[in-house]
């Protein structure tokens, strides 16, 4: 076959066709008729969402639309503070997390978190690592350095850390710290990370640093990310949700939602004429 | 939504003044380009030769506003990073701006070739090419207006009306290849004539292009069916060659 008869018989797939245009049908995470209440203010009104199976789910909108609350409930971790109240479900594998009954240990192992501003514990950077998997695995020495080392590697700061693994992390830059956090994280084998604001406080170099590490991370983990950054919410994820004023307004491909959003509010956010 | 005409203003209002400016540009260009074409067509009807020359060598207006059409639109990409509307409305005014310039090239075409053609006798079909002129510009003036105004229902009707130009094309095409078999003096002002309708058929093809680009700016989707060409010139064929 010569190139051009090559050329015409391959079917021309573009890139906005070859995009998820939904989310998978058994969704990782999934809220149902969500609400929550801050000492009585109802700060999420009746969310459904799914987040799907290794990808990337965005959570955007503006200060106190509720996505960080959202991606707080996905863990439970609302759960230390008295006077919050979540009703409906939040389901993980189907299981919903917010019942009582679901084990607080089990949910925070297979769901990880990883904040705004990074915030490495005071020890080493190895002890770091070490520190979250000795509450779960009994792990011997040599175990145990195989997997703070392969933690170190997923986060992406190995190379950077090999030879100071008995120095303390707070002696680490902004973005390796964050990523140290984020090696924390993936280092308990969690299926979920949630990632809020992950690279506010960071550099662009950092920030891409941190952008390549979620493109890697999805293909073993389920990611819901919330970001202020609209490019990095286009770039980083496949499904975007828009949330304003507690509700979820519009969830779809990322790639549709920021070429042709449906709702004039997700148009307005995402073009910055909020007003 | 997508098909509201007129998005609300930005937070930051510069960014609103450099579309405007942008969308400006635009308007400026397709009112030169009409206008080239228009002397153009004046020119090619009273045999004007020095009015051919003037409109050959203004097509540098155009062309410069292209560049800065150009390099607004680099500009606001680089710093604004525009999404959705904001981003086709400065994805359209680039290309718009590229389909204007060939207009405006086309325009220059049919002046540089009636130069050539006032060296000839008057030949009978120069009258036939108005006609096709006045559906080009037509077609150009509605495409622009529907720019001016996101309008993406008219920028639909002009879309659907370059068939009508492309089966005037065909005519006239058949018509100056009969005058050109009846005496083979025709042959020479009749190709000039036959490249000049040829320009104004393909003016009515980037107006078409720019009326699509109307359509995706307004609705963000393309123009999904397949226009139905009415150019066939490319079956006519000549005489049967002689047994």
């Amino acid at each position: 076959m010569t190139d051009i008869q090559f050329a015409l018989s391959t079917p021309l797939v573009s890139a906005a066709a070859a995009a998820p245009t939904v989310a998978s049908e058994a969704p990782k995470m999934a809220a149902r008729n969500l609400d929550f209440f801050y000492n009585g203010f109802r700060a999420l009104k009746s969310v459904n969402l799914d987040i799907a199976e290794k990808r990337v789910t965005a959570l955007i909108g503006p200060s106190g639309c509720g996505k960080s609350t959202l991606l707080r409930i996905f863990n439970r971790i609302y759960s230390i503070y008295p006077k919050l109240d979540a009703k409906g479900e939040v389901l993980l594998d189907g299981e919903n997390i917010l019942d009582a009954k679901y084990p607080l240990n089990r949910l925070r192992s297979k769901v990880g978190m990883v904040f705004q501003k990074p915030v490495p514990f005071p020890m080493s950077i190895y002890d770091n690592i070490a520190y979250g998997i000795r509450h779960y695995e009994k792990l011997s020495r040599a175990d145990m350095d195989a997997r703070v080392e392969e933690a170190l590697r997923q986060g992406a700061l190995w190379d950077e850390v090999k030879d100071k693994m008995r120095q303390s992390a707070l002696g680490l830059s902004g973005g390796q710290q964050q990523r140290l956090c984020i090696a924390r994280a993936v280092a308990l084998k969690p299926e979920v990370i949630l990632l809020d604001e992950p690279t506010s406080a960071l550099d662009p170099i950092a920030t891409g640093k941190i952008e390549q590490l979620v493109a890697e991370l999805k293909d073993h983990y389920t990611i819901a990310i919330v970001t202020h950054n609209m490019q990095q919410a286009a770039r980083c994820s496949d499904f975007t949700a828009f949330m304003y004023l507690g509700e979820l307004i519009e969830f779809g491909a990322t790639e549709i939602l920021f070429t042709k959003p449906t709702k004039k509010q997700t148009e307005d956010y995402i073009t910055g004429r909020f007003g | 939504m997508n098909a509201s005409p007129q998005p609300s203003d930005h937070i930051v209002k510069s960014y609103d003044e450099e579309l405007k400016r942008l969308t400006g540009e635009i308007q400026r260009m397709g009112e030169i380009a009409l206008a080239q074409l228009n002397a153009a067509i004046a020119a090619v009807m009273e045999r004007d030769s020095d009015a051919a020359t003037k409109i050959a060598q203004s097509d540098g207006a155009i062309d410069s506003l292209e560049h800065e059409v150009s390099h607004d639109v680099v500009r606001l990409l680089a710093l604004r990073q525009p999404m959705a509307r904001d981003l086709r409305e400065i994805l359209a005014a680039l290309r718009i701006a590229a389909d204007i310039e060939r207009i405006g090239d086309y325009a220059a075409n049919v002046a540089k070739r009636s130069i050539v053609l006032n060296q000839s006798a008057p030949v009978q079909l120069t009258y036939a090419l108005p006609r096709l002129a006045r559906l080009a510009e037509g077609l150009v003036r509605d495409v622009l207006a529907a720019y001016h105004d996101n309008d993406a229902d008219r920028a639909l009707a002009a879309w659907a009306r370059d068939e009508e130009l492309d089966e005037q094309y065909t005519g006239l095409f058949r018509e100056l290849l009969t005058y050109m078999m009846e005496d083979p003096r025709n042959i020479t002002p009749c190709t000039h004539l036959l490249f000049m309708a040829k320009n104004l058929e393909r003016i009515g093809d980037h107006a078409t292009n720019i009326a699509e680009n109307v359509y995706f700016l307004v609705h963000g989707e393309h123009i999904a069916q397949i226009r139905r060409k009415g150019d066939t010139t490319a079956a006519i064929s000549g005489p049967a060659a002689p047994k």
